[in-house]
């Protein structure tokens, strides 16, 4: 990732290396300044508001609250519902978003016709804005007039409540991310194009067959970019929140309160501001230590080539 | 590329029964018939979405489903726009997103050269922080910006949305016109240099005419989350006037509105620039996934 900077040409003087100093903050200084006071500020100030009570009324200071925030965090009913709630969509919708992606790339990489179409169709939901989208599969899934029953029925399955049903509405929204694959798909793609046809080949020659290559060749080759989109997925699933606030608001019987809606429900409707904090963090540090649990369990799965 | 010519090359003479030639020989046009079976279910749900805004009631209540409306009712377009000032949000829209794009551009670009072609001391420090800060939830800082944004004013204003995006607040588009500048050779900024241009005009004259094809998709990209962008509006924007489409359009949502073809109608015309944009910079899209694994949102 780091690419090396080339060594200066010839011997600066030291009053020009002092102006590629001050140069390289001025350059840098949009993001240094917007870094302290957009991220670092109000990271340490949601640390410091989450062991606080506060309505964020400004006459009412902030009284301290030591670590009642985070106990609540952790046994509130709705505040554990909500943790269920996103890690049940989390670890059921991400591994299906893998293996649909990698699938569709494999076959959108043979040669067949019309390939850029496909491509471009399959990636095309993901551009659609997510409100609109959301708004549209609110209707999918109506149990009278949406398209899903219609479709399922065709096979005779009987019409369901999908949104309306506790027991099918986090799955509904699983099913509602495989439509949102594109942008994996686009990635597995481009890996697959990077395989070297000479690993192939001797694999072909050596006698494997499709099945065989596939199991011994693509899919250890493609692991980096298995673990890639994984990483990613599993970080944005944890957030889903426009689907639930758009398409359910969280019902039915809070099925689908996730922890964004949770967080945003607590903080700017119940003004709750330190609990609110505290939930975030708690999302902070899930997110956080499963990528990094994820990096560290990937040495034992992930193929990556030595650097020549 | 795995032909499927290639498939049961040494498959041994006694597995290779007439089944698996068969299946050798049909496993091309089975595969495009499923594929097109899934695209056609892809496209459903946006197809439904426009051929539903041009419905009366009664088709988009209609058992089997209407696809194609017999007479279309593009006075359903006008009723949205009279009910909600679509206008006034698609205005808004665009004032913010070109903002916070121009924005965006401006300060990755600068940003980017500082990491890629300047020698200064805690640079790699500040460049480990920008990665670190791709990863970084956006719910985490959203309470605290809310109560500084209220202390600043700007609440139920533009300067939210767009403000930050000045400040190179996106870490993935630096990432990315960093790694496309290190690409450049050095060779040609030096002959500025001796020629006695300073940073900003080889970074002017020299770097950025070269970069097209990575601001466009830093662009298109950023276009994208700033026109979807729900989140930020809905935090920090409170009167009518003064919303998105993305806002605007969930007042058609109501689920005990019966007037669907209106939410779909509404729907469309968000997702109507976006798709043009689209079809227009394709390869743009395609190509910023492929550089950076990220994209959409």
């Amino acid at each position: 990732m780091a690419i090396a900077i080339k060594p200066p040409r010839w011997q600066r003087p030291r009053a020009q290396e002092w102006r590629e100093w001050v140069e390289g903050y001025l350059f840098a200084s949009p993001f240094i300044i917007g870094f302290l006071v957009f991220v670092a500020y109000p990271m340490a100030y949601s640390l410091w508001l989450a062991f606080q009570r506060w309505d964020g009324i400004p006459l009412t200071p902030a009284r301290f609250i030591g670590l009642a925030n985070f106990q609540k965090a952790l046994t509130n009913e709705n505040a554990v519902l909500s943790l269920y709630n996103t890690a049940y969509y989390t670890f059921l919708a991400v591994p299906f978003q893998l293996i649909i992606s990698f699938v569709l790339a494999l076959a959108l990489t043979q040669n067949m016709r019309f390939r850029d179409l496909y491509r471009a169709g399959f990636y095309m939901p993901i551009i659609v804005p997510a409100v609109a989208s959301a708004m549209v599969w609110q209707r999918v899934f109506h149990q009278d007039f949406g398209i899903l029953n219609e479709a399922l029925g065709w096979f005779g399955i009987p019409a369901q409540k999908w949104l309306f049903d506790p027991s099918l509405a986090k799955p509904a929204f699983i099913f509602m991310s495989f439509w949102m694959i594109g942008r994996q798909m686009v990635i597995f793609i481009a890996g697959l194009g990077n395989i070297p046809q000479t690993l192939l080949e001797a694999a072909s020659l050596d006698g494997a067959n499709a099945w065989q290559k596939l199991r011994h060749v693509t899919i250890p080759m493609m692991t980096p970019l298995i673990f890639y989109n994984m990483v990613i997925a599993i970080v944005n699933s944890f957030q889903i929140f426009i689907p639930a606030k758009i398409m359910t608001d969280g019902g039915p019987q809070n099925a689908t309160l996730f922890m964004v809606l949770n967080i945003y429900r607590q903080g700017f409707q119940s003004f709750d501001l330190g609990y609110a904090a505290a939930l975030a963090w708690e999302l902070f540090v899930i997110v956080i230590g499963f990528t990094i649990a994820q990096f560290y369990l990937s040495n034992r799965w992930v193929y990556y080539e030595v650097e020549k | 590329m795995a032909t499927p010519q290639a498939v049961p090359t040494r498959v041994s003479a006694v597995q290779a029964t007439g089944l698996q030639k068969l299946l050798g020989r049909l496993w091309l046009p089975l595969l495009q018939i499923l594929m097109t079976l899934l695209l056609i279910s892809f496209l459903a749900p946006t197809f439904w979405m426009i051929s539903s805004s041009l419905k009366v009631s009664t088709e988009i209540f209609a058992h089997p489903i209407v696809w194609i409306p017999k007479d279309p009712q593009w006075s359903n377009y006008e009723r949205v726009f009279q009910i909600q000032p679509m206008a006034r949000f698609i205005l808004n829209t665009l004032v913010v997103t070109f903002w916070a794009v121009l924005g965006t551009v401006i300060s990755s670009v600068l940003v980017a050269y500082a990491f890629s072609r300047l020698r200064w001391p805690g640079r790699d420090f500040w460049f480990a922080l920008l990665l670190a800060t791709m990863m970084l939830p956006e719910i985490i800082t959203l309470i605290p910006r809310f109560i500084m944004f209220k202390n600043f004013g700007w609440i139920n204003t533009f300067l939210p949305l767009t403000v930050p995006y000045w400040f190179a607040a996106t870490p993935l588009y630096v990432f990315l016109i960093r790694q496309f500048f290190s690409g450049i050779p050095f060779e040609l900024e030096e002959a500025a240099r001796i020629d006695g241009a300073n940073r900003l005009q080889v970074l002017m004259r020299v770097l950025l005419p070269l970069s097209g094809p990575v601001l466009a998709t830093v662009a298109i990209f950023a276009v994208l989350q700033h026109y979807n962008d729900f989140m930020n509006p809905l935090i920090f924007i409170n009167s009518r006037d003064n919303w998105t489409l993305a806002l605007g359009m969930t007042t058609f949502n109501d689920p005990n509105d019966p007037k669907w073809e209106l939410a779909f109608a509404a729907g469309t015309v968000m997702v109507t620039p976006i798709l043009i944009l689209f079809l227009v910079a394709q390869r743009y899209f395609v190509q910023g996934i492929a550089l950076t694994g990220f994209g959409g949102r």
